[in-house]
């Protein structure tokens, strides 16, 4: 067993005095109709945030969520059942009200039990003690003295520190019981500059699988203020940005959220199931450039979108999607793996035990290339140059996506010239895929910022990629 | 179940919370606790395919000792998890800053009575029913079109709430609510193309929801008019937000007039109040009074009376949305905005749809957004955008894959008109916009 199981059994069977036999009774209430599959997820949270806002330390605040999900499953239907209290008979309801999905009639099967060796990827500690108070609230001002310092036009500095502690045991009908711990940790500096009545933002952060420390090594926190603080001059002095087709080059790290919504949510396996998503069916074609290998790789050691299993108890994996432009697989939940005949890439994941588990990305990036960085900007006579981004969306069934820059340049006769406003990016992403021309030899991960939505849920994620260039994508700006 | 007689338990627990929190030395507190139960039954493809039973708790306080402020929330209601929260919040108090505007809202702006804004009408449904409801609105939206050739199904959603707020001034409030929701979203399919579209509707009572067949007939209305979408070459010219997604621009304008966004100066409406920001005749107001609507609260999240307000009037901005903070902040007082707008409502100049599209002449109707290209500090603005393209005064056909951009401050300054085709669920209740020029992006 590992330590991670040992301490999730503790906390969530130990703690509320249950015991394997509760467990048993459980499962079996669960599986006393037709059932296919079925779990019991429980988990245990706890989260710390602090704020520091006009250079005083203007909010914490310390969150409880806790509770258990029960799922029965027959064929391709799901019924659902939570709650909040981890005692026998509220367990023993939810079961009674999940397993009513399916018919009457014989028991469900027990499965044989998966294997389920995973690789510890972060430590099991709690992240709310990895700092005392005062050295989080000294993290905070130094990274708010840094901002201040960094320029005399910085009118607001807002500093966040969040800490949070997840325990969670899953135990499917296999009787198979896993359990992991994951810290997860988040800092961001958000500041406002002024200068002759004009405003305007800049915001820096990062987080890992970590303890708080994560923030102190490398000055990072530092970082993060002095980030925010050059992003939001940057566009102090943008115009307007182009509007039309255009070549766009895409730096390395974070502006892999193109990946995340042109690609990666039409990847995941529910779409493809039911039919709905523009990659449905086209496993072995050519879905993007040669030059593209995707990958989504839950193994990272201590990444924001690292999983040591995921919540239903699946190693997490590095599953190549997309391989020298070949579409090369989905990512899956169990369900979705056993209703298309495939295995469980360990993408089963849910945002808290009052959720349905679904396939969803961990960290998604691509692969190196061999162009550098410079050369591809080079290869730009009339384009854009697009370094850091907010957030995306897709339509998963016609494959448009957008993603909104918050700092781009003009790319003038091969070189990076002025910078321009912020602008949404749209396209279709199997054409952008294949409109991908060069790739850059400079990969990297984005600094721990990433937060998914899908269907109301959020669970944290990561992107990565290396400098790349479209040769063609529509640029939303004002300018003609 | 949340009925109301729980709320007399729930009180209890807010009264409990609050005594704790003297009693481990705070000089003031404030506690929400509100709990919810419900069901939520999806059909795919004519077969029931998720039952979820929802049951959720949620309690939260803050503690102030002086101007120092903690607070914590749990989802757990155990005694246990109530004394650790209120430890926690005390033992984050010693360690936040004094800070002049933190404290509870003025007394004197407490709710004195609780008004019964008919918000409670529980629906007895079982699985069973809820599901037959769903599968007749899919059926409706598949069997509308042969070219529906796929579906995300049909979801029907029924919960009940309770909700208790109380503070240290001896406010204690709480009333339960309900919210019954039905929606559908289909695919349609021509050669290699599929386009998907959605539509819903929600009430706060099971009679007032429209009928399962025409959501599903929406739906699959709306999906099928996207098929052979277009993209467009990159022009200036008029544009139209159809009523269904000109709620977005509101809320823009709400975020911009938090006090929160205008005490950072995070908002390009910076020191409007009293200024024309929109044309003379554009009137928008929330009515948090209103029977048996969306937003209905008869006192904020912090206690304070709620009242119908105008917002902008002949054009020009009356005030800011704030809570207690944000009107200490501005040496203003709390527009009982804790929580956000209520029922916000923009009034028309008038035309009806089809008149709007005439009056553009040329240009193009969004009936989708995609993306968060709104930047609330520059008021700059550029969207993902899908719709139709208008010319001579008629919609000719879908077009897909385009950007809107403009700023805000000129699009609002510069409405053409708002229409009289106001009716679309959810809470704020607005016709479609029409601009005159925007920067429509392209190939």
């Amino acid at each position: 067993m590992s330590v991670s199981t040992a301490i999730a059994r503790e906390t969530l069977l130990d703690t509320p005095g249950l015991s394997e036999g509760h467990l048993t009774q459980v499962m079996d209430r669960l599986l006393s109709r037709q059932v296919d599959a079925a779990d019991i997820y429980f988990q245990y949270g706890r989260l710390e945030s602090w704020v520091l806002e006009d250079g005083i330390i203007k909010e914490g605040s310390h969150s409880i969520e806790q509770g258990a999900g029960l799922r029965a499953i027959s064929g391709e239907k799901t019924g659902f059942a939570y709650t909040d209290s981890l005692e026998l008979p509220r367990l023993l309801d939810a079961a009674g009200a999940a397993r009513a999905i399916a018919q009457a009639g014989q028991n469900g099967a027990r499965a044989l039990p998966a294997p389920a060796a995973a690789t510890q990827l972060y430590a099991p500690i709690n992240p709310l003690d990895s700092l005392d108070e005062l050295q989080k609230i000294d993290l905070m001002r130094r990274a708010d003295a840094a901002a201040r310092s960094a320029d005399a036009r910085v009118q607001q500095v807002i500093v966040t520190l969040v800490a949070a502690h997840d325990v969670i045991l899953v135990m499917d009908n296999s009787g198979r019981i896993a359990g992991d711990v994951r810290p997860l940790v988040r800092m961001n500096v958000q500041v406002i500059v002024e200068q002759g009545g004009k405003r305007e933002q800049g915001s820096a952060g990062g987080g890992a699988r970590q303890a708080l420390d994560f923030f102190i090594d490398d000055d990072r926190a530092l970082g993060y203020a002095r980030e925010a603080v050059r992003q939001a001059l940057v566009n102090l002095d943008a115009a307007p940005a182009p509007a039309g087709l255009l070549p766009v080059v895409l730096g390395p790290g974070w502006p892999g959220v193109l990946l995340h919504e042109a690609v990666g949510h039409g990847l995941e396996g529910d779409f493809n199931r039911k039919g709905t998503s523009a990659f449905t069916g086209r496993i072995g074609e050519q879905v993007a450039s040669t030059l593209c290998t995707v990958v989504d790789d839950g193994t990272l050691p201590g990444r924001r979108g690292s999983l040591t299993i995921d919540d239903e108890g699946t190693p997490s994996g590095n599953n190549v999607l997309i391989e020298n432009g070949i579409l090369k697989g989905y990512m899956q939940d169990t369900m979705n793996a056993r209703l298309m005949g495939v295995a469980p890439t360990g993408n089963g994941r849910r945002e808290s035990y009052a959720h349905l588990p679904m396939p969803r990305m961990t960290n998604t990036y691509m692969l190196p290339g061999q162009h550098k960085p410079d050369e591809i900007i080079a290869s730009v006579k009339h384009g854009l140059y697009a370094v850091n981004f907010g957030g995306g969306q897709v339509d998963i069934t016609s494959g448009k996506f957008v993603f909104s820059a918050n700092e781009a340049y003009l790319i003038e006769n091969g070189k990076v010239t002025r910078p321009v406003k912020g602008a949404t990016l749209i396209g279709n992403g199997p054409e952008a895929m294949t409109r991908i021309s060069m790739v850059g030899d400079d990969l990297a991960l984005d600094s721990g910022v990433g937060t998914c939505g899908k269907e109301g849920q959020s669970v944290p994620v990561g992107v990565g990629q290396p400098t790349l260039k479209i040769d063609q994508l529509t640029v939303g700006g004002t300018a003609a | 179940m949340s009925h109301p007689e729980q709320i007399a338990r729930l009180q209890q627990v807010v009264e409990d919370l609050l005594r704790e929190a003297r009693q481990q030395g705070a000089d003031a507190a404030e506690a929400g606790v509100s709990t919810q139960t419900g069901l939520s039954v999806t059909v795919r493809l004519g077969e029931t395919e998720t039952i979820e039973h929802t049951s959720d708790n949620g309690l939260g306080i803050t503690v102030y000792f002086g101007q120092r402020k903690g607070s914590a929330n749990t989802t757990d209601l155990r005694p246990e998890a109530i004394r650790e929260s209120v430890a926690a919040a005390c033992r984050i108090a010693k360690y936040t800053s004094e800070d002049p505007a933190a404290g509870l809202a003025d007394p004197a702006l407490m709710a004195r009575d609780v008004p019964d804004l008919d918000l409670f009408h529980p629906w007895d449904l079982s699985a069973d029913e809820a599901a037959q409801i769903a599968l007749r609105c899919e059926e409706a939206a598949r069997g509308f079109d042969p070219r529906i050739a796929n579906s995300e199904g049909a979801t029907l959603y029924t919960q009940r709430s309770g909700f208790i707020y109380g503070n240290s001034h001896g406010f204690v409030g709480g009333y339960p609510t309900t919210r019954h929701s039905l929606s559908c979203a289909v695919i349609a399919e021509q050669g290699d193309e599929m386009q998907r579209d959605y539509w819903y509707d929600s009430s706060r009572m099971p009679g007032e929801l429209a009928s399962a067949e025409a959501i599903g007939r929406t739906a699959a209305q709306r999906t099928v008019a996207r098929l052979n979408g277009r993209k467009l070459g990159t022009r200036e010219c008029p544009v139209l937000f159809r009523a269904d997604v000109a709620p977005s621009l509101l809320r823009s304008l709400f975020g911009a007039i938090r006090g929160h966004a205008v005490y950072r100066k995070s908002t390009f409406l910076l020191d409007q109040i009293g200024v024309q920001i929109f044309p003379d005749w554009v009137s928008i107001t929330e009515n948090p009074l209103l029977p048996r609507a969306a937003a209905s609260a008869p006192f904020d999240n912090e206690g304070v009376a709620t009242a119908y307000r105008e917002l902008v009037a002949g054009g020009v901005l009356q005030g800011y949305l704030l809570d207690s903070y944000a009107a200490r902040k501005l040496g203003m007082q709390s527009t009982g905005s804790a929580g956000g707008v209520r029922n916000a409502r923009i009034a028309s100049s008038g035309q009806s749809f089809d008149e709007l599209v005439r009056e553009m002449d040329h240009g193009v109707v969004v009936t989708e957004l995609m993306g968060q290209g709104t930047n609330l500090v520059t008021g700059d603005y550029s969207r993902g955008a899908a719709g139709f393209w208008v010319e001579g005064g008629e919609i000719k056909y879908p077009v897909e894959e385009i950007t809107v951009a403009a700023n805000l401050r000129d699009m609002f300054r510069q409405l053409v008109a708002v229409g009289s085709d106001d009716d679309i669920p959810g809470s704020i209740k607005t016709g479609s916009w029409l601009f005159e020029r925007m920067t429509v992006a392209g190939d």
